[in-house]
């Protein structure tokens, strides 16, 4: 390359390079796609949305550049700031709305456990890579203490939802090195059948006056209210039963862009951020939601595609993990906004208003496209 | 695990794990899309109108209620609009601290406290609530700029009630206060709760309640689009409200005041009616009261006031207080005796000043009687010995017979609420209102007092003027009512309430003559000489005063006895002779006699009706009337 020569055409060659196509074109269809929504959903924040589509785009080629090998070795560093950041929010952390996730950081204020959720799975995948072709029971165990950790503090905070994405964000990465499906299985009967008894006896554990050990009352309240939301129609219910009526309302091809009644009536609670799918659901019906669904289908295939060809065993594992993170981003998402799930503060992918989360989700699709450009030949 | 694995190994699990996982995900987005389908294809129609319920409110609008004008055209009762500042107890966390806040910015007195829980007490939680009625520009400028403060609160244009005349006819027209839960019960019933969907207030008494259905109106609807909030955004269809008719009354008001005045502050009734119609043209009960004080919802104060005042202003005298007729009685019972053959007019007896009958002696007034009495002179003299006579000769059921069609006994049918039957005494009636065999058996020396309108009998003021004016009407009778004619809000149309007669009494054209000669008589040369001494009309009358024997009703209080001990008096009259234009039957409580204090009253009416001649004051007593009657 003769740096001195200008070629405009090896310019844009070389700055696109990074890229992945799929996954960019995926990427700008979401954004996009977001673009739309916040026009019937919240007019005035078009332009920071514009702003951010912008800066995730950024995050996105700048951690395509960046080689895996360098990504990986800032795990440890990411981590254990994290953990030290969290342990900060114990001790010194700001209180609010009963919960203990601010931290103060001279003019700004931080949520370290946003950092987490990429710190998580990044550490993880470095562990296991250093421990290659040795990865036995004792590993795992290992392993879980690093999750277990930053979890509990997350926990105690407390936030559920968070503590949920960063133990999946985990979980799927000791669940892709290979924990032996004696130890899954027994998990997920006692997850499916607490799913079960919850079904069956939720009445009663609902009483108020009923303690639930280890959580608190709003989060009890969360969980009852999915059970039931007519029981709390005025309260935390309310979101639930305008965003179905939303949802269902909308009918096969919703009521028109920029014609939700729900939406714009200002029925839908914070329809700009966790609840932008009810505004998608009311205006372009179940034809929006399965197009939204695609997107998502897509990049997940594309995600598996960079990760069953990845070259060492800690991109493998930090791409499957990756492309988990943002299933159970959306899942998670749609579940509660549709009412199969609690409400928990989980965004949609892309398409909810906010900065933080977005930069989250760009960096893990230039980590996918890093590991993309640098597989071994 | 412990077993090596090749790099080759390692990869192929790992990508078994992912398929794994990519069914995984297709589980749950194929849970994600059986929702949708669920949500939006299957329960759509409910959905669809859920958010449609969600959107739309039905904003009532309500209607202005009808006027009330008199004959003449005088405004009784109008509306006006005003400013209200009203609280919504559900919205508001702490009504205390709200209050005291809002008492800060805007004049919020102890007694608007006061009204606001006992109205409280009747409304439903999510209904507003009026804290203060009537603001000035200025508080609810003060307010506005205030309001995000206090959720819950707002400041709404009403239309209220207003009775410009104040105490005058307030019997007449009642008022009109908010709506109760036996209001909303009653509303309910009636299968009406629609159209009372936003109203607050409805008629309690008088013409307002008892025409409640021609004032209220039909109700019209706003649909709204109104947001999460609750707030209207645009309006999507009105139906507007069709306001209320109006009612024109056969009252005269300023008669009504004239007739007020005269009472001064003397408590009794007057009912003067127009004979050829049955309509009303005064009907008074004293003391009266200001129907204003309703309209906003009564201070307790003012509601102690009236409701323990000993003078019972609330009590409607000329349609609920029943007294016995005395010497009123005496025309009608001429009249039975002519028309059952009883007694010629020409035919005298001789009067000793008393009448023996079973062992008891009836007394008349005068000392040696009035000597030969015929019929003209018993009426003229109000001599009782003669009617003690005629009454054994009648005999109660004869009585009873000839008093029940003139309406003596029964209510009449007026067209407001509250009426007594007063009684009308005769053998089964004893039956009916006693228990014990030997009360209820009719003994003849009953009879004799009957004949002087003493003993059981009872009556309305408004049945004795109804009477009345059935002699002045030769026994055609009208229903007496209130209100001449409904005027439609929406066509203009006048619907008359009371075109034809009830009943027309054949009476033998001589035999009324005979009876109005006699009341003619009375006030030419009789017991009511001097109150009409020198009137430019000729007016039949007859004076009456009633022994009270009992104080039903009334509490006993040692400086209030001896006055309330006195003796009612009576009078009734018609005018004039020739095709006469009113009747009118008046009572003064504990009067004395009828041509001392009743009389004048009855002369200021006819001089106010017939003549045009306004009085100075209250109708003076006349001491030196007090002749025999």
């Amino acid at each position: 390359m003769d740096e001195r020569r200008f070629d405009p055409r090896l310019m844009v060659k070389r700055l696109l390079a990074p890229i992945d196509p799929p996954l960019f074109f995926i990427q700008m269809g979401l954004l996009g796609f977001a673009l739309v929504m916040m026009m019937s959903a919240s007019p005035e924040r078009v332009d920071s949305q514009l702003v951010n589509s912008g800066v995730a785009i950024l995050v996105t080629w700048v951690a395509a550049r960046m080689p895996s090998q360098r990504l990986l070795a800032l795990a440890v560093p990411l981590y254990l700031l994290g953990v030290a950041l969290l342990v900060g929010v114990a001790l010194f952390g700001e209180v609010s709305k009963g919960a203990r996730r601010w931290l103060h950081v001279g003019v700004t204020r931080i949520q370290p456990s946003e950092l987490l959720k990429i710190a998580m799975p990044l550490m993880l995948a470095w562990y296991f890579q250093q421990r290659e072709g040795m990865i036995r029971l004792r590993e795992f165990l290992v392993a879980g203490m690093l999750l277990a950790v930053p979890l509990g503090l997350i926990a105690a905070q407390p936030d559920l939802g968070t503590a949920v994405l960063v133990a999946a964000a985990g979980f799927y990465v000791i669940f892709f090195a290979g924990l032996s499906w004696k130890l899954i299985l027994p998990f997920a009967l006692v997850g499916v059948a607490g799913l079960a008894a919850i079904v069956a006896y939720g009445d009663q554990w609902c009483q108020p006056g009923v303690d639930w050990y280890g959580l608190r009352e709003y989060q009890k309240h969360r969980v009852c209210t999915l059970l039931d939301p007519t029981s709390d129609p005025l309260g935390k219910g309310f979101h639930i039963i305008q965003s179905t009526i939303a949802i269902g309302s909308g009918g096969i091809f919703g009521k028109g862009w920029l014609s939700g009644t729900q939406t714009h009536l200002a029925f839908i609670p914070e329809r700009h951020t966790d609840f932008i799918f009810a505004v998608l659901g009311e205006e372009f019906g179940l034809a929006g939601a399965i197009v939204l669904l695609c997107l998502y289908l897509a990049l997940i295939v594309r995600g598996f595609a960079i990760a069953a060809r990845a070259p060492t065993l800690a991109t493998r594992l930090l791409a499957g993990a990756v492309t988990m993170i943002f299933f159970t981003y959306a899942f998670v998402n749609m579940g509660m906004v549709s009412g199969i799930l609690p409400v928990v503060g989980v965004p949609l992918p892309f398409m909810s208003y906010g900065g933080t989360a977005l930069v989250t989700l760009s960096l893990g699709i230039g980590i996918l496209m890093s590991i993309q450009r640098h597989r071994a030949p | 695990m412990s077993e090596f694995r090749t790099p080759e190994q390692e990869t192929s699990r790992f990508r078994a794990r992912l398929l794994v996982a990519a069914a995984f995900i297709l589980v749950c987005f194929g849970l994600l899309v059986a929702r949708f389908v669920y949500l939006q294809v299957v329960r759509y129609d409910y959905y669809h109108t859920r958010a449609e319920d969600n959107r739309i409110a039905l904003a009532p609008v309500v209607p202005n209620r009808g006027t009330i004008v008199d004959r003449n055209g005088v405004v009784l009762a109008r509306n006006y609009a005003a400013y209200t500042l009203e609280i919504t107890p559900s919205k508001v966390p702490d009504l205390e601290a709200t209050i005291t806040a809002l008492g800060e910015i805007i004049d919020i007195q102890a007694k608007d406290r006061r009204r606001m829980k006992k109205l409280l007490e009747e409304s439903k939680n999510f209904e507003s609530v009026p804290i203060r009625n009537r603001l000035s520009d200025e508080e609810v400028a003060r307010f506005v700029a205030q309001r995000y403060r206090f959720p819950g609160v707002e400041v709404q244009a009403r239309l209220f009630r207003d009775y410009p005349l104040g105490a005058t006819g307030s019997h007449i027209l009642g008022y009109l206060g908010r709506i109760n839960e036996r209001d909303q019960q009653k509303i309910e019933e009636r299968g009406n709760e629609a159209n009372y969907r936003g109203s607050n207030f409805i008629g309690k008494s008088g013409v307002e309640q008892s025409y409640e259905n021609e004032l209220h109106g039909v109700t019209g609807f706003e649909q709204v689009e109104v947001d999460a909030g609750g707030r209207a955004v645009r309006l999507l269809n009105r139906t507007a409200a069709t306001p209320g008719n109006n009612l024109t009354l056969t009252i005269d008001s300023e008669l009504q005041r004239v007739v007020e005045d005269a009472f001064g502050d003397r408590r009794g009734a007057l009912v003067a009616i127009e004979p050829s119609t049955g309509g009303i043209l005064a009907l008074v009960s004293m003391p009266t009261y200001d129907p204003n004080l309703f309209v906003d919802g009564i201070a307790s104060s003012d509601w102690k006031a009236l409701n323990e005042s000993l003078d019972h202003p609330l009590i409607n005298r000329a349609i609920y207080s029943a007294y016995p007729p005395g010497s009123t009685f005496k025309p009608f019972m001429a009249l039975a005796a002519l028309e059952a053959g009883k007694r010629t007019a020409g035919q005298a007896i001789a009067d000793p000043g008393f009448f023996n009958f079973g062992g008891h002696q009836f007394r008349d007034d005068k000392k040696g009687g009035h000597g030969m009495v015929d019929m003209y002179k018993s009426i003229v003299q109000s001599c009782d010995t003669y009617y003690y006579m005629l009454a054994n000769d009648l005999g109660i059921e004869g009585i009873a017979r000839f008093m029940g069609q003139l309406g003596f006994g029964h209510r009449t049918g007026v067209d407001i609420e509250g009426e007594a039957e007063g009684i009308l005494p005769s053998p089964e009636w004893k039956k009916r209102r006693f228990r014990r065999p030997e009360q209820q058996k009719w003994y003849a020396g009953e009879t004799i007092s009957i004949g002087i309108g003493q003993g059981y009998n009872a009556y309305t003021p408004i049945q004795l003027a109804q009477a009345t004016a059935a002699i002045a009407n030769d026994g055609v009778m009208f229903r007496p009512h209130l209100v001449k004619y409904v005027t439609s809000s929406v066509t203009g149309a006048q619907r008359a309430i009371e075109p034809r007669p009830i009943r027309e009494l054949a009476f033998k054209p001589a035999h009324l003559q005979t009876i109005k000669q006699a009341m003619l008589g009375v006030n030419r040369e009789g017991t009511g000489a001097k109150a009409f001494r020198g009137a430019p009309y000729e007016a039949a009358g007859k004076t009456g005063t009633a022994q009270v024997f009992s104080l039903k009703g009334a509490e006993y209080r040692a400086s209030a006895i001896h006055e309330r001990l006195r003796d009612h008096a009576l009078f009734i009259a018609f005018a004039p002779m020739e095709k006469p234009t009113i009747a009118l039957a008046v009572l003064v409580e504990n009067g004395g006699f009828g041509a001392t204090s009743a009389a004048p009253i009855a002369r200021l009416v006819l001089d106010y009706y017939l003549a045009g001649k306004r009085p100075a004051g209250p109708a003076a007593d006349d001491p030196e009337a007090a002749e025999a009657e």
